[in-house]
């Protein structure tokens, strides 16, 4: 569940990234790196699961599958976070550089 | 239990090597920043390699979320938690020696493909320039 998420999250960052590109004003290539890194990761976690417990693996209790979801939009709340400070610090409109000392732009 | 720890190493020293190469290299403009000087593009290599080290930085950031999550890792000595007794140590170092070293082999084959793409768009670039040129 948290791979699946993580794919949905990655899909959608690089549809928005391309439909920008190559502006990449609001950095959204720090997200698509981000998701698609750990999606990576995450799959071989999954292929690895999938060598131990075989089949059993796609059959998840439902209690691990709501964590599972619920640790999932946490790693996107996360990243965004993130997304949103490496926006803030490097402020490529200078909007935040703008209000701090009062310039307009 | 610390898979993401080997991908965290291979970026920094990714990380390392693009600021060593970008030292190093003349500074040739990449593909969307280049102008139709008559040259030949080349995106730098250092960009190249900062690809692969924001998708092992990006990647080992969310992972560490992960077992901050499940309890794997915490945020005093020795910091993971596998760590502490013999038995799950060497537990951990089968997981980083297997899951770990898949993951950052997978993430540099995927670079690898992504390098592959980027030359052949360079080559198309090249080639319209040059029949440009001629015409």
């Amino acid at each position: 569940m948290t791979l699946l998420l993580t794919v949905f999250a990655a899909v959608i960052s690089t549809v928005i990234w391309y439909k920008n590109a190559p502006d990449d004003k609001m950095k959204v290539s720090a997200l698509c790196w981000m998701f698609w890194g750990a999606s990576i990761m995450w799959f071989v976690d999954a292929v690895f699961g999938y060598i131990e417990l075989g089949a059993e693996f796609f059959r998840p209790s439902p209690a691990d599958m709501l964590n599972d979801a619920y640790l999932g939009l946490s790693v996107i709340a996360l990243a965004l976070v993130i997304w949103v400070v490496i926006l803030l610090i490097k402020d490529p409109k200078g909007s935040v550089r703008a209000s701090l000392f009062g310039k307009k732009k | 239990m610390a898979c993401f720890v080997v991908p965290a190493v291979e970026a920094v020293v990714t990380a390392a090597a693009a600021k060593i190469v970008k030292n190093n290299e003349k500074e040739a403009l990449p593909v969307s920043e280049g102008e139709n000087t008559g040259k030949s593009f080349k995106i730098p290599f250092s960009r190249k390699l900062r690809w692969l080290t924001n998708l092992l930085l990006g990647g080992s950031a969310l992972l560490l979320f992960e077992h901050i999550w499940h309890g794997e890792v915490v945020p005093y000595f020795p910091f993971l938690t596998a760590a502490s007794n013999p038995q799950d140590s060497v537990e951990m170092l089968h997981e980083m020696a297997t899951a770990g070293v898949t993951m950052a082999l997978l993430t540099t084959a995927i670079w690898g493909v992504m390098l592959l793409v980027a030359h052949i768009a360079e080559k198309r670039v090249n080639a319209a320039q040059s029949s440009e040129v001629n015409e």
